[in-house]
């Protein structure tokens, strides 16, 4: 038995050796380094999340219909008549967020240990691309089932672009391909979401890959580890990824998957972040709800956004502070000029100002799934109040914070007292 | 990120709360509780299929509550012909929107939307209000367009909103506490209509975790144990 596959294989290896050279390239001679840690799951994880998204979607499909009159009802047929439909649109729904919560995991990874420095600026610019389409995925593949926030988030979203000066309104309409938000506009977000923009994430995610696999991957010490070679030319603080990553990624996703499986089938909702529960009614145009909020991943930007204010009654002051908030990710590795990768030998200049920045982050994120009267009002007055809301102040505290953090690290990581970073990685 | 997870998990979001002022009744509802199911859904063909339909949920599938197929037919299905088909209703929407301002929504997943305590406040806080179309009006969900569907049964009462005060008009065929227990019912009902797959969702739950977390977790940890011994 074990003859007969050996000559099989032989049969096929040597009518296309590529296989076994890109494993042996990717995987079984591919030399990480050996101190990965707990933030170096992240990666995998959004392979497989990515994964699951698209197997899960491709059965959805197969059930829903993406038409303005049928879609909400399709999503409750799934739910209700599709043998174990409603596990698929929970794997998705909740695939969707888990998605965000280890993209932003990863990205926060590369932030810690410097692996957006030089040499893989491409690899981290490839990263950004996947963000901003997944961005674009998460956005087109809310407005499908049809409710009441798919329908208004799609229209406030679609709207920004209808601020942008000039251009905007032509644009706005171009997008939806109707006035309002409409079967056309569904049509096409469906098409979008479903090959268009899966299509451009599998070849990003190649790329971003391969970057990586020519440069190497970074690690918690952020120090070269190709400058340690042994006598048969290996790195000698490296380790094949297979089988030792491989196995110790297998431990990663089923303790992710734990996780995962614990939300899906019990909190499936998760309080209304992960299904907000206004989009339990069927979208009606005629009716804005009171409080429309984005999924929670979008909310940090969207309260940027919101904080804003207005000039000369356009909000596009407000759309161009959130553009350059997702944009300015691309910059980061020139942004940053300290001498060392990692934060375990930068100083605590460069500690304060990150930890800033998560606690801005989230705190814009929390904001941007309230209203702006949530932390109610200033009870004086005063002329360079333009609105009393505290949350909407805090935001803009928030926002400078935010901006902060990018627009002055060229001086504060160059100004930073680092550490002593050590030739070899240590455990 | 297990820190992370708990306080997302401890964090309700109050999408609702911006409607509801009035403060809201914690719904003693109990899913598992067939008989109360069954009541429910009695209750919601007597007093609700005339104006809500649920169209997305089949008749034949009421057996999940303990049902035969003819018991179905027999006390359950007034508007419909075969068991297998959904609950809907023959009330055409723009007539009902003529009468009642606004047509009754489907109440398919009404309880997702709203959430169990909203139904079971809202249900039990109608009150007489002779400024509104129908002389009724309610005190979680202001000026709404329907009447008291279970007035004969709660009795009339009246509502000073400034004071929150009630006070009794007349009686109902119910006491407070059997009243009570009927909306308890119904709102099973509509949490179990909401998501029909609920309970085998849970149950698949508990084996999924047993699979990952007793059996999974260990192999794959002692795998990378394993391979990681020469590793130094």
């Amino acid at each position: 038995m074990g003859s007969r596959l050996q000559a099989l294989w032989g049969w096929f290896d040597s009518r296309m050796p590529s296989v076994a050279e890109q494993w042996r390239i990717h995987a079984s001679e591919y030399y990480a380094p050996k101190n990965f840690n707990f933030w170096y799951f992240f990666g995998s994880l959004a392979m497989l999340v990515l994964a699951i998204q698209i197997v899960s979607g491709i059965f959805l499909t197969m059930n829903y219909k993406p038409d303005a009159t049928l879609a909400f009802g399709s999503v409750e047929y799934i739910m209700r008549d599709v043998p174990a439909g409603w596990l698929l649109r929970y794997v998705h729904s909740t695939g969707a967020s888990a998605f965000f919560i280890v993209v932003y995991l990863h990205m926060f990874r590369a932030m810690l240990y410097g692996s957006h420095r030089e040499p893989r600026e491409l690899v981290w610019i490839f990263g950004v691309l996947i963000y901003l389409t997944l961005m674009g995925e998460a956005f087109f593949g809310y407005l499908l089932p049809w409710g009441q926030m798919s329908y208004w988030g799609a229209q406030v979203i679609v709207n920004l672009f209808g601020s942008i000066p000039f251009i905007g309104p032509d644009l706005a309409l171009w997008i939806r391909g109707d006035y309002v938000i409409s079967d056309a506009t569904l049509n096409r977000f469906f098409a979008l979401h479903v090959i268009a923009l899966p299509l451009v994430l599998l070849g990003l995610v190649v790329a971003h890959i391969l970057a990586l696999h020519d440069v190497g991957s970074n690690n918690p010490d952020g120090v070269d580890i190709k400058k340690f070679k042994g006598a048969d030319g290996k790195p000698l603080d490296g380790i094949p990824f297979h089988p030792y990553y491989t196995v110790k990624d297998l431990v990663g996703a089923v303790v992710f998957l734990a996780i995962f499986c614990f939300i899906m089938f019990f909190v499936p909702e998760m309080g209304g972040y992960f299904l907000e529960y206004n989009n339990f009614i069927p979208a009606d145009p005629l009716k804005t709800p009171p409080h429309i909020a984005p999924v929670w991943y979008f909310t940090p930007y969207y309260s940027i956004l919101r904080a804003v204010p207005p000039l000369f009654n356009s909000q596009f002051p407000g759309v161009l502070a959130m553009g350059i908030s997702v944009i300015i990710f691309f910059f980061l590795p020139w942004l940053d000029r300290s001498p060392v990768r990692s934060i375990r030998y930068r100083g605590w200049l460069y500690k304060s100002w990150l930890a800033a920045f998560v606690v801005v982050f989230v705190i814009l994120g929390y904001l941007g799934v309230k209203p702006t009267t949530v932390l109610g009002q200033f009870g004086f007055n005063a002329f360079f109040l333009d609105t009393k809301e505290i949350a909407t102040w805090l935001a803009r505290l928030c926002t400078i914070v935010y901006f902060l953090f990018f627009f002055l690290m060229p001086w504060y990581t160059a100004r930073d007292r680092v550490k002593p970073v050590p030739e070899r990685v240590l455990h | 990120m297990k820190k992370l997870l708990a306080i997302v998990l401890l964090v309700p979001a109050s999408v609702l709360a911006a409607e509801a002022s009035y403060r809201l009744d914690q719904s003693p509802h109990e899913p598992t509780d067939l008989v109360s199911l069954q009541a429910g859904a009695r209750t919601f063909v007597n007093y609700c299929l005339g104006c809500h339909g649920m169209q997305y949920m089949r008749y034949n599938r009421l057996t999940e509550l303990g049902l035969t197929e003819q018991q179905i037919r027999d006390n359950l299905m007034f508007s419909a012909d075969k068991v297998g088909e959904t609950m809907k209703i023959a009330l055409d929407p723009k007539v009902a929107k003529q009468w009642f301002g606004v047509a009754p929504p489907d109440l398919s997943v009404v309880s997702r939307s709203r959430g169990a305590d909203w139904l079971y406040t809202y249900l039990r806080t109608f009150y007489r209000d002779p400024k509104t179309p129908t002389g009724w009006n309610n005190a979680v969900f202001e000026n709404v367009g329907m009447p008291h569907a279970l007035w004969t049964l709660q009795g009339e009462r009246a509502y000073d909103r400034e004071k929150n005060q009630w006070r009794e008009i007349s009686k109902g065929s119910y006491s407070q506490v059997e009243y009570d227990m009927t909306v308890r019912d119904l709102v099973n009902f509509l949490v179990y209509v909401g998501e029909p797959a609920a309970a085998n969702r849970k149950a698949i739950g508990i084996w999924s975790l047993f699979v990952l977390l007793l059996i999974l977790f260990p192999l794959t940890y002692w795998l990378k144990r394993e391979y990681w011994k020469d590793v130094t």
